[in-house]
């Protein structure tokens, strides 16, 4: 349903992105994966336009690349920034209020998903701890309907009990819409994504069924720059056995 | 006693006059990042159309319909300044400044050729000539109308951005513009009004210090902005809570120290107020916040 093609973005003279190119399907959830610095956030921000780019974009075969970002949000595609990018300075219900842009926005979805976004409707999103940031930041984008959502470290700097919960809901969501998720947390990469697409030196360098780059160690620390113990923290347990066994040939 | 009261007065309408200019200047700056050098113009456009309106009309409400005709011409100067000059130019803050500073050189330029460079008589209502006994000391009450309709305006202003989806929408652009497209919203749209309420509010002022000062020029928008400046970096930009706090302690310091000690020493007074709050604290009085 998106389809990104030889994305090319400079950032303050350095060739960020250099042709990238890959897909998201329709169902499901899309990692978009790699080291620190090497421009998914970019990625993300050029496919809404945030960012300056050349190459094509298009959603459902509509070209988007060189509209506006209001629009393209209008249109359904749903963002969820790095640093969650609530407002600080707005209540809660505020937050919510702000991002509806249907005359019937759906509530009910949020407030079942979070019930503490309604309990905690009036205290300024500024004082909300980290996980309740990022409900606000994931709330905002459910009262609306959505063709395509991107989302960028929704667990980054979470607990991990509530990294655990911000990973059921995104399954959940991934239910009904297609997520391309940024996510440097590779258990919840296992736990959510179907593919995975890795950059690396601008362009990207990998993509395939997550669990077959995830499965394989020595891949995924050449792709990742992270081992198998990277993988732990409630990773499936076969990860080191089938590496090792990878590892004999 | 009666010294001090007719003092504070004076410096809160002063103070008042000073809050109806910034309070525009600062949530221009607060959300769209424009130094907007042309805000003293919005201020002379309200003060000429009032007195322009002010001397064909007549009656009880000849001069609040001359009022209502200047802030309407500040709100339209204020928004076509935003869609024809200012559009084209975000992100390109030096071409910006430049703009505003020409435009406010042109105005002053257009106005000295329309109505001549000297101050004309201001066609202000009779009570606004008379005092009022406040406390023991004659007050005029061209004063106590600039206070007044200051505070109206306050209340109207936090209203507005508190209760309306446009007041969310410009508060929210103050605190991360980029954020507030990325929820679908056209943010240049509340741009452009901001600047109509900016407008607005500097029509107004122009109007009403037509009646404090008792005469319009051409300059006077110019000189009133300096301080108006001043008054926004002090309350914190985008703050109107923050404007109405330094307009007051801008006014009343200008007025007591004008009086108490040597005249001019008001004004130095005030750049070292506003040294003071930039070095205490650098994003002013209410930090970034439009409320
Ligand atoms: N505003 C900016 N000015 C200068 N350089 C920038 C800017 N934004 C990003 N970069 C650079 O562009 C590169 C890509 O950044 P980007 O944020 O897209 O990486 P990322 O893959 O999301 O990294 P991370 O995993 O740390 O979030 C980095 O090297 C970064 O330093
Ligand atoms: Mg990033």
């Amino acid at each position: 349903m998106l389809d990104v093609r030889d994305l090319s973005a400079w950032i303050g003279g350095s060739h960020i992105l250099q042709g990238v190119t890959f897909g998201v399907e329709g169902t499901g959830v899309t990692a978009l994966l790699g080291r620190n610095g090497v421009g998914k956030t970019s990625t993300l921000r050029a496919i809404l336009g945030e960012l300056p780019a050349t190459g094509s974009v298009t959603v459902d075969g509509e070209p988007v690349l060189g509209r506006p970002t209001h629009r393209l949000v209008r249109a359904g595609l749903g963002y969820v920034p790095e640093d969650r990018c609530v407002f600080a300075g707005l209540s809660v219900a505020e937050n919510l209020r702000l991002a509806c842009r249907v005359p019937d926005p759906d509530y009910d979805t949020v407030y079942s998903l979070f019930p503490e976004l309604r309990t905690r409707a009036r205290q300024r999103a500024g004082t909300l701890s980290g996980g309740q940031q990022q409900m606000v930041a994931i709330g905002r984008l459910l009262l609306n309907p959505n063709r395509l959502l991107l989302i960028d470290e929704p667990t980054k700097g979470l607990a991990p009990k509530v990294v655990a919960e911000v990973t059921a809901v995104l399954a959940q969501v991934a239910q009904r819409v297609p997520i391309l998720l940024v996510e440097q947390n590779l258990a919840v990469v296992r736990r959510l994504a179907g593919t995975a697409v890795v950059l690396a030196a601008g362009r990207v360098a990998w993509q395939g069924e997550a669990a077959d780059l995830l499965g394989d160690a020595d891949r995924t620390r050449s792709l990742l720059g992270v081992g198998s113990t990277g993988l732990g923290r409630g990773a499936a347990s076969d990860a080191p056995s089938q590496s090792s066994r990878r590892g004999d040939h | 006693m009666g010294t001090v009261v007719l003092l504070a007065l004076t410096g809160l309408g002063l103070g008042a006059l000073y809050f109806l200019i910034a309070s525009g200047l600062s949530l221009v700056f607060g959300l769209a990042d424009v130094l907007n050098f042309a805000h003293g113009l919005f201020l002379s456009v309200g003060a000429y159309a009032t007195w322009w309106a002010g001397g064909r009309l007549s009656g009880p409400w000849g001069f609040p319909v001359a009022v209502l005709f200047g802030v309407a011409c500040g709100a339209a100067v204020g928004g076509l300044v935003e869609l024809v000059l200012i559009r084209p130019l975000y992100r390109r803050p030096t071409e910006q400044v430049l703009v505003t500073v020409g435009l406010s050189l042109a105005g002053v330029a257009l106005l000295q050729a329309g109505w001549g460079a000297d101050p004309r008589r201001y066609p202000s209502p009779q009570w606004t000539q008379k005092v009022t006994r406040v406390l023991g000391a004659d007050v005029p009450n061209d004063r106590l109308l600039l206070i007044g309709v200051a505070v109206v305006v306050l209340a109207g202003l936090l209203a507005f951005l508190r209760f309306t989806r446009y007041g969310l929408v410009i508060r929210a652009g103050v605190e991360n513009r980029a954020m507030v497209s990325a929820l679908g919203i056209d943010v240049r749209r509340a741009f452009t009004l901001v600047f109509a309420i900016g407008g607005a509010l500097a029509g107004l002022a122009g109007a009403l210090g037509g009646v404090y000062f008792g005469s319009v020029s051409p300059g006077q928008g110019a000189s009133l902005l300096i301080f108006a400046f001043i008054v926004v970096v002090i309350g914190g930009m985008g703050s109107v809570t923050g404007s109405a706090y330094a307009a007051v302690a801008v006014g009343l310091l200008q007025q007591f120290v004008n009086y108490y000690g040597t005249a001019g020493a008001g004004d130095i007074c005030v750049v070292a107020l506003l040294a003071v709050v930039l070095l205490v604290r650098p994003a002013g009085i209410a930090g970034r916040a439009a409320t």
